[in-house]
């Protein structure tokens, strides 16, 4: 057998759970399978949602579905993160959301006072977020077919940005900001699955995102990309927009926000916290005279109090990711192939 | 971060650069054995630090590198067997054997899973009686000693339903047989600092008298390799050929005596075949006469696996240091982290992978 195939389709023959790590398998199968077969103006923008205009009103419209492992976590559960995941989606495209749809998918043999307890989470979310769940679905499956409750939300949209925000509007020279420290969500969530403990709990940073995005808009900031920095990190998220954009993008690594019990746990578990995931944080793409405008106006809002520049986008090495290390070496921040795996020694 | 910040500070990287600089007179060649350096150097950026005299080679100490293909084979095929609760390291699971990586099993429903001690496998061993949990004992000198206590405290419980696929390597014969090749280009090793936590480095002193020589026992952190570099470039400057400590606050001359107790009880001394490199003699560890019961390739007899690598592979010469990952034709086109030819592209820490991850920008592969 010859492993290598002249006209490769996909590279495996089944799907791995890297294909679902958000790397370079999750775009494997989107520009293999899910493009070419919906086809369609709206999807071929590959943003965080579909913009589409609906008798004359900008709308906004995403989806996404949750299987987290634990159902609770610190922070959070399965539930604000369903809503928040969605509606951070909308903020994304420079949209107040509006409207979310719920699916549950439930294990037989789940526990009702969970499911109420998840429900009670997702109105408090909804609450903060300002949007309404408006309809829903509810499947149960046989014991063991199911990891006790998996969630789908979708959100609709109003767009209030009156520019197009996304990856072909950035511009060489654009200052990048972050919302706030990195990694706390996926460490928060491995510490659970893998028994860790830590002095100081660390603690998932899930939080609606459309209150930075609307202050930003409302202060006359001239935003140019928004991505939250979910499944795949920082480094996955500024690798879509630099192949998107075709822009360079230099990243300077000791301006990267990570807390210290999350830099620690990550050395422990052989991660790196640049592509851990987060749920409460996004990276703004803003032009540079405004980028301490933009980073006052975050540092106002309590939930990217701490924003900060750390980096900009440049003409050269169009489509990669570039990082100045610590010491001042140079090295490509590549997006990752598939799942982040604890290291061997 | 204490312990890791100071030897990572911006200020002490830059007066150890300056310091090599000042020091060397003409070209040198050091290879870093352990690919836990080598990923500090890429990811770093260190190289761009260094004068151009100075070139780095990768060395061999890849333990998921060096395990032979038909060991993944036989790994694949037992992790099928319905029986089998297959536990491993993480890096394993993406390495290609000759047609399916352990990821591919998993995938087709065996039961593979990623541990972080041996011992959390010896603790599914005991939690479900019913099922056989075979460890893949991966590994150099750093990971025997856990490996050796799974397997002692598996005797010592008497678990009938554990089991090691042992494919264990050492670091001083490897280091012997870069050195007599003919195309040997190494003029100063960085030895690597955890393996020389649990044995010491006295193995290391007849190898840099035989072979004229320096052997800098070093770290892994940006401050820790470059005072390795500037040790060794005094000792090849000044002529000589020394066994030496970068790492002393880990490492001491006779190591970690009760863990070297630990291995010495229950492995012995064995051939073992390198992946890309082939049999060197007494380079690998097996499990000892009386804990024999416990080895997962006699448990698990299999007959009739065929075993086949690619062609288009240079992993052997990647790992002996001859060549550098970016100088395969099949680097970064037929061969990427989704579809590797060889392991040392999936590895954590493998060589193609570090430049893969890395160093792909046309800036940092010219002073890689």
């Amino acid at each position: 057998m010859n492993p290598i195939c002249p006209t490769p389709f996909l590279n495996e023959d089944r799907i791995l759970l890297a294909h679902g790590g958000g790397g370079r398998l999750t775009h494997q199968l989107i520009d293999r399978i899910f493009v070419p077969e919906f086809r369609n103006p709206a999807l071929e923008a590959l943003h965080d949602g579909a913009l589409l205009t609906v008798g004359g009103a900008r709308l906004a419209f995403t989806t996404d579905s949750y299987v987290v492992r634990p159902l609770f976590f610190p922070g959070g559960n399965i539930g604000d993160l369903a809503v928040y995941g969605t509606v951070n989606d909308l903020a994304m495209c420079g949209a107040r959301p509006l409207y979310l749809s719920a699916g549950f998918i439930l294990e037989e043999g789940l526990p009702v006072e969970t499911l109420r307890q998840v429900a009670v989470s997702m109105r408090q979310a909804a609450g903060a977020a300002g949007v309404s769940l408006v309809t829903g679905d509810t499947k149960v499956v046989d014991k063991g077919k199911g990891d006790g409750m998996f969630i789908n939300t979708a959100g609709i949209g109003l767009v209030q940005s009156e520019r197009p925000i996304g990856p072909a509007s950035v511009q060489p020279g654009d200052a990048v900001l972050v919302s706030g420290d990195l990694g706390s969500h996926g460490v928060a969530i491995l510490s659970v699955r893998e028994g860790l403990e830590f002095e100081s709990p660390i603690v998932s940073d899930t939080a609606p995102l459309w209150t930075p995005v609307a202050a930003l808009l409302e202060g006359g900031i001239e935003v140019h990309c928004l991505r939250d920095l979910t499944r795949g990190g920082l480094a996955t998220s500024l690798n879509e927009i630099a192949a998107g954009r075709g822009a360079g993008i230099r990243v300077e690594e000791a301006a990267v926000p990570v807390r210290e019990p999350v830099r620690a746990a990550c050395e422990i578990l052989g991660l790196d916290p640049l592509y851990v995931a987060n749920e409460g944080r996004f990276a703004a793409f803003v032009p540079a005279a405004q980028a301490e405008a933009a980073l006052g106006i975050l540092r106002r809002c309590e939930v990217s109090a701490g924003a900060a520049r750390i980096g900009e986008v440049s003409q050269e090495d169009p489509g990669s990711v570039i990082l100045r290390s610590r010491i001042g070496g140079h090295r490509v921040l590549d997006m990752l192939s598939g799942e982040q795996l604890p290291r061997i020694c | 971060m204490k312990f890791l910040d100071e030897y990572r500070d911006p200020e002490a990287v830059a007066r150890l650069a300056s310091a090599i600089r000042k020091r060397v007179t003409r070209p040198w060649t050091l290879m870093e054995i352990c690919g836990g350096q080598t990923h500090t150097i890429l990811k770093s950026g260190l190289p761009d630090l260094l004068p151009p005299e100075i070139s780095l080679l990768h060395g061999p100490g890849c333990p998921v590198c060096v395990t032979p293909v038909e060991l993944i084979d036989r790994a694949v095929a037992i992790a099928a067997r319905p029986e089998v609760i297959f536990t491993s390291f993480g890096d394993m699971l993406r390495v290609p054997g000759s047609s399916r990586s352990l990821f591919n099993a998993k995938a087709g429903g065996a039961d593979v899973r990623i541990v972080y001690s041996p011992l959390d496998a010896v603790k599914l061993a005991r939690a479900n009686p019913s099922r056989e949990v075979v460890f893949f004992a991966v590994g150099f000198e750093t990971t025997a000693p856990a490996n050796a206590m799974a397997v002692w405290q598996a005797a010592r419980e008497g678990l009938r339903n554990f089991s090691v696929l042992v494919a264990h390597v050492l670091v001083p014969p490897a280091m012997e047989a870069i050195l007599s090749a003919p195309d040997c280009r190494v003029n100063a090793f960085l030895a690597a600092g955890h393996v020389c936590t649990v044995m010491g480095y006295q193995e290391y002193e007849p190898i840099a008298a035989r072979y004229r020589v320096p052997i800098v026992v070093t770290g892994f952190e940006p401050v820790d390799l470059l005072e390795g570099i500037h040790m060794a470039v005094q000792q090849l400057e000044s002529g000589r050929a020394e066994v030496e400590n970068q790492y002393s606050r880990s490492v001491r001359r006779d190591g970690n005596l009760p863990a070297r107790q630990r291995i010495a009880e229950v492995f012995e001394i064995s051939p073992r075949c390198w992946r890309g490199i082939g049999e060197i003699p007494a380079s690998g560890l097996r499990l000892r006469e009386p804990y024999r019961a416990f080895d997962a390739e006699s448990r698990f007899a299999m007959e009739g696996l065929r075993s086949f690598e690619s062609p288009e592979c240079i992993a052997g010469l990647v790992l002996r240091g001859v060549k550098k990952p970016h100088e395969c034709p099949a680097f970064g086109t037929l061969c990427t982290p989704e579809s590797p030819l060889g392991a040392p592209m999936v590895s954590s820490e493998g060589a193609c992978a570090a430049y893969h991850q890395y160093a792909r920008h046309a800036r940092s592969l010219r002073s890689a």
